[in-house]
């Protein structure tokens, strides 16, 4: 590992994305992106007697499918790095209880995947195994009644609010293999720019993903046409137009080759899903299912991921705080 | 553009940036859904006063009737639908009323029927009870103080 500039880390021997799975639910199986998701699931329920299970029971069977995948043994994986948004990070706990694995619950709000892959990709690196498993999942019904409203409430949503991905994302890293390899890791900053509407996350967590993106160029001297693709988790459609905009400002063009996950996942005309998808699923379930296969098929060489989060939960909403930013990026190369 | 340095251009850019709700159309909706669910409210009155009820026991009548329907549509998962659609059209009657209570009593289920469904059911409506209430008794003392005739309580 070398540190290159102020937040990236270079890896010398780059650690292997070996395997990713990835379970959404049914509007996600509505959405541009189905034939890309392991398995669609045809209710929210999936047999369950409560949202919180049934997000448990996602991220359980994803981390399963993964490890089946990839046809390793449960006692060959080293780490296991997952998060959630329920409180106390109850559906990566409670679905991973039984997996036998050492676990590390993180928090990143929605940058939780590409945390645990920076996370996972320092500790093997740095000697401390040869296997780490990552994964992160959202449930649209969980996250309304934890952060909003009961579903069955009638109100209306504004056109900047965002629609939670129910899904998961999971992705095994390996020290030795034949890549995708995971190159750089940019660290982000907690930057809040003062936005307090809970319904425009992604003008909230935008700047964020502007200052990881630029101190990602200014450390590593590369500039946004290295990259196939650069994509952040969810800024959705007003977040997109702001990142874009902003980036512009601080001499960087990312036009051509910049795109948001959040805006992939779900088809806004015909769902209704506003300002596009979010959640720790939605950028999990991008790069797990779609973006992966990108890579392996060779159409994409080298991304750029990167996962915005916000920092934020209903006590600090109603108590009139502003909404901190975070994003991590990695690189993600051939 | 100019590169943004402060919170409160920031502010700005994306006041900018943020589509408005549609609130023509958002008005619209909400005016006909509304003054529908009150015309079925008057037609139920207009009916039970046809019946020879009194008026107070009609006024009853009308809203046990509107909110046994949209408790119904809420527990069919319609009247969130219906409040999407038509905003403060569906909000505003007693309709939303009772869909504020049941759909925290259909939510918190899974935490049982003490704390969840019992705990949890007026999350959404308290304020407007505490509010509404709170509002009752400051108007009912303005009354009390500036009305001049005796008051007789019933």
């Amino acid at each position: 590992m070398i540190k290159k500039g102020k937040q990236t880390v270079m890896f010398e021997t780059p650690p292997t994305i070996a395997q990713t799975a990835c379970i959404v639910g049914p509007k996600e199986a509505d959405g541009p992106l189905a034939k890309y998701f392991d398995k669609c699931l045809e209710d929210e329920f999936w047999g369950e007697s409560s949202w919180e299970k049934a997000e448990s029971k996602i991220i359980k069977e994803t981390v399963n499918t993964v490890i089946a995948k990839s046809g390793l043994s449960n006692e060959a994986i080293d780490y296991c790095f997952a998060g959630d948004l329920l409180n106390q990070c109850i559906s990566s706990s409670f679905g991973l209880r039984e997996l036998n694995i050492p676990f590390l619950g993180i928090f990143g709000a929605c940058s939780t995947f590409v945390e645990a892959l920076c996370l996972a990709s320092v500790f093997l690196e740095g000697g401390a195994g040869q296997n780490a498993l990552c994964a992160a999942s959202s449930h649209f019904c969980s996250a309304e009644k934890q952060f909003r409203f009961p579903l069955e409430l009638g109100n209306q949503r504004p056109p900047t609010s965002q629609w939670t991905v129910t899904g998961s994302g999971a992705a095994i890293v390996s020290k030795a293999g034949n890549g995708p390899y995971i190159t750089h890791m940019t660290v982000g900053k907690i930057v809040d720019m003062g936005i307090k509407d809970a319904n425009n996350m992604g003008a909230a967590m935008a700047p964020a993903a502007l200052d990881t993106l630029v101190t990602h160029f200014q450390d590593t001297g590369r500039t946004p046409n290295y990259y196939d693709a650069i994509l952040t988790g969810d800024l959705g459609y007003i977040g997109r137009e702001i990142l874009t905009e902003l980036a512009e400002t601080k001499g960087y063009n990312i036009k051509p080759n910049y795109n948001d996950c959040g805006v992939l996942i779900f088809d806004k005309e015909k769902q209704d899903t506003h300002s596009g998808g979010s959640g720790c699923a939605c950028c999990a379930s991008v790069f797990s299912g779609y973006l992966y296969k990108l890579l392996q098929d060779k159409k994409y060489k080298k991304i750029l991921l990167i996962a915005t989060g916000a920092l934020t939960n209903s006590t600090t909403s109603q108590q009139g705080e502003s909404i901190p930013g975070i994003a991590h990026a990695v690189s993600i190369e051939l | 553009m100019k590169p943004i340095e402060t919170q409160k251009e920031y502010q700005d850019y994306v006041d900018k940036k943020s589509p408005n709700s549609p609130i023509l159309k958002n008005c619209f909706n909400a005016f006909w859904v509304g003054g529908l669910i009150c015309s079925i409210g008057q037609i139920i009155f207009n009916y039970c006063k046809y019946r020879g009820l009194e008026l107070q026991i009609s006024n009853t009548i009308v809203s046990i009737i509107l909110i046994g329907i949209s408790a119904f549509l809420t527990g069919l998962n319609l009247f969130n639908k219906i409040g999407k659609f038509a905003g403060a059209g569906s909000l505003v009657p007693i309709t939303g009323f009772a869909n504020s209570i049941v759909s925290p009593a259909m939510e918190y289920k899974s935490e049982g029927y003490v704390m969840g469904v019992g705990g949890k059911m007026f999350t959404v409506a308290g304020p407007v009870l505490v509010f509404g209430i709170s509002a009752s008794i400051i108007v009912g003392i303005i009354y009390l103080i500036f009305n001049t005739q005796t008051i007789t309580l019933v």
